[in-house]
């Protein structure tokens, strides 16, 4: 029997997700700041702390670094915490335990131990946080060994991911776009997992492959759209796991279509576009290359707080579509 | 006239600190400023509701006493580091309330352009270093200010601002430690409104009241009621007294109440009607301070009603002066990241 498919949001996606994984093994539980009565600041948590009590959703001090290493210690040592922090940007608080702790515990103990915490973080612009609220760092964890670091960009891939998340045995990182929470879409119920490091085609197309992460996944899809009346058949990557990457799947896609575009929120410098622009470059798809590759990246400011500035600060549709009509007819 | 004074002398001698500290003026421009924060949080929140400012904002209403009581002693060189809720902060600091609506609508006439909003409101020409998104963001470099006022030997005393929540932020304790091993001009004020987010102090902190937290780092550690300004002004001279003395850092606890929610988002699950109500109907800072002026004779209804009017026209030109000005240009997206260099 195939189970039962509703529309759910994103957020509320991720909340059926931590129930099941809390229903179905006693280990896990959640941490983080303002999860339990108030439900989360974007109400992922919700109300699950009145169906799993206040000791399985705890709320923390306000105290990122120590609350990272608690979760860290306690997966450590046979729990299974989910930690949420209430933005992005106060991962920066406790770079110390993920970075020097959580992703090189194992490593470091020749295989000894493992890490098996999930944390989540609410990312992004377009909500008028301003610059320390706002920030786009998934690739900053990106470049951590030991890490993995996922983007689910639909609701059904932010269940099926953070279920697979929960049963890694490795410390996963989730950035969750804060403007993709009220998105909807068809979840299943019940357990299933959407593995880490697959990349998914969410449109195929002839012309041209963009890369997309998170919230740029749905511009890309709505710039196809409108390109497709103007006869430019886009193929869009998905990327959902920035590490480790699924290589191939964008190797495939480039030596079908010859052309290549980037489309990410973080800053464009030193982030995922490089990166999927210099993998490309040192694989087989690089003689298939009929023009040289395209990033669309956030701009190279912090997130300003003006609204206008703000939505100028990150790659909108209609850039998306402008770039890659240039791109496919030439234009430099 | 010297006997006039002096009779007006005695005759507060039985007063509260700051009735035999300030002269009448002076009361009565702090109960302006105290109804200026007010309305000008009002103001916001109206504006925010009609769809003239985005983001978010967190209001400190109920909690003015706390604000004029701490800045009333410091001079316009001082300085202060703020928080999210800093609203309060920077009226009392000497911000105009035109230049910070400005910016919560996001103008170039704001004082951050339109780059900071609400969260970041700063008036660095006043000696507000800036509210903070972060928090415990704002403490440690308040203790840096307060090194560069030892090394440049230019008496400057600084405050920081912050609330209950952040004194389980490590940068708290980190900074406390370094003000006191360095006996530094530096004053820690912890608005303890009771609640960080929906977390109360009993659930997050494991001392009773912050101001405990002191001792560890070998300093006084005083409490006050942060919604009577006298209290609240009264410890603040003497951590000024002291600081400027060269004899180190002081941890003021003011404890008071937020009678908003937290953010724009709060469902105020975490805390009871009565309790709002409570601290609304019988703890107002404003109602508290306006009947002790009044018992005290500084001032008479009439009085009182002029300052509410003059606030009301302050805040009324100031939304003007806001909508009237320029947004920035999108060109500008990419100013102020570097230091513009000629
Ligand atoms: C490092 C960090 N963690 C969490 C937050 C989210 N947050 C903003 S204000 C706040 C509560 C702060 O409480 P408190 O320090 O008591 O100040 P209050 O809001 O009561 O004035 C929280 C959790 C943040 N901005 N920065
Ligand atoms: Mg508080």
């Amino acid at each position: 029997m195939d189970a039962m498919v509703r529309e759910l949001s994103y957020a509320q996606a991720i909340q059926e997700a931590m129930a099941i994984a809390m229903d179905m093994d006693e280990r896990v539980f959640l941490m983080g700041e303002d999860i339990g009565v108030y439900g989360g600041a974007f109400q992922v948590t919700g109300d699950l702390v009145e169906r799993f009590g206040a000791d399985r959703v705890m709320d923390t001090p306000i105290s990122e670094l120590g609350g990272a290493g608690v979760a860290v210690g306690a997966a450590l040592t046979g729990m299974r915490p989910i930690f949420e922090f209430q933005f992005s940007d106060f991962a920066t608080l406790a770079m110390e335990q993920i970075v020097n702790q959580a992703a090189k515990m194992r490593f470091m103990l020749g295989g000894e131990v493992s890490v098996p915490v999930v944390m989540r973080f609410p990312a992004g612009s377009g909500t008028g946080a301003a610059a320390q609220h706002s920030q786009s760092l998934e690739a900053w964890l990106g470049h951590v060994p030991g890490l993995k670091v996922i983007q689910p960009a639909t609701p059904y891939d932010a269940k099926g991911m953070l279920l697979a998340a929960v049963a890694d045995p490795d410390p996963v990182m989730i950035f969750e776009h804060k403007l993709l929470y009220k998105m909807k879409g068809p979840v299943p119920e019940g357990y299933y997992t959407v593995p880490i490091g697959k990349a998914d085609i969410r449109r195929e197309g002839r012309d041209l492959t963009i890369v997309a992460t998170s919230i740029m996944v749905q511009k890309a899809l709505d710039a196809a759209a409108a390109l497709e009346a103007e006869g430019i058949d886009v193929e869009i990557v998905d990327l959902r796991t920035i590490r480790p990457m699924d290589k191939q799947t964008v190797i495939d896609s480039v030596k079908k279509t010859s052309r290549l575009m980037c489309v990410y929120e973080a800053v464009k410098t030193l982030g995922i576009g490089a990166e999927v622009s210099a993998m490309i470059a040192e694989s087989e798809a690089f003689d298939y290359l009929d023009a040289p590759i395209v990033r669309l990246g956030g701009a190279e400011t912090p997130i300003p707080y003006n609204p206008e500035l703000e939505k100028a600060t990150v790659p909108q549709v209609p850039d998306i579509i402008t770039a890659a009509r240039d791109l496919v007819k030439g234009v430099r | 006239m010297a006997a006039a004074s002096k009779a007006a002398a005695d005759s507060r001698a039985n007063l509260p600190f700051v009735y035999r500290q300030y002269s009448a003026e002076q009361l009565k421009q702090v109960l302006y400023k105290m109804y200026l924060i007010r309305r000008f949080e009002e103001g916001a929140e109206e504006s925010y509701t009609r769809g003239l400012i985005h983001g978010t904002m967190h209001l400190s209403i109920g909690q003015e006493a706390s604000a004029m009581g701490i800045c009333m002693p410091l001079g316009e060189d001082d300085q202060i580091t703020s928080t999210h809720r800093g609203h309060g902060h920077c009226i009392a600091k000497g911000a105009e309330v035109k230049r910070m609506f400005a910016e919560f609508f996001g103008k170039t006439t704001g004082y951050c352009k339109g780059r900071g909003g609400s969260m970041h409101i700063a008036d660095v020409g006043k000696g507000n270093l800036g509210a903070n998104g972060i928090v415990g963001g704002g403490i440690p470099i308040a203790v840096g200010a307060a090194l560069s006022s030892k090394m440049m030997k230019t008496g400057k005393v600084v405050v920081s601002f912050f609330g209950d929540g952040a004194n389980n932020e490590g940068a708290f304790h980190e900074a406390l430690n370094m003000a006191a091993v360095w006996k530094l001009p530096v004053i820690f004020v912890c608005e303890n409104n009771g609640y960080g987010m929906s977390t109360s102090t009993a659930r997050s902190t494991a001392v009773k009241n912050i101001a405990d937290r002191a001792a560890a780092y070998s300093m006084p550690g005083v409490i006050v009621n942060g919604n009577i300004f006298s209290e609240v002004a009264e410890a603040s001279h003497k951590a000024v007294e002291r600081a400027r003395a060269g004899e180190g850092p002081t941890l003021i606890e003011s404890k008071t109440y937020r009678h908003r929610g937290h953010s724009k988002s709060d469902r105020n699950r975490y805390r009871t009607k009565e309790e709002i109500e409570d601290w609304m109907s019988n703890r107002d800072p404003i109602t508290l301070f306006e009947n002790e002026l009044r018992e005290f004779g500084f001032i008479d209804d009439k009085g009182i009603e002029a300052i509410r009017d003059a606030v009301a026209q302050e805040i009324a030109d100031g939304i003007e002066f806001a909508k009237a000005s320029p947004s920035p240009d999108i060109s500008e997206a990419g100013n102020y990241v570097y230091t513009e260099q000629a």
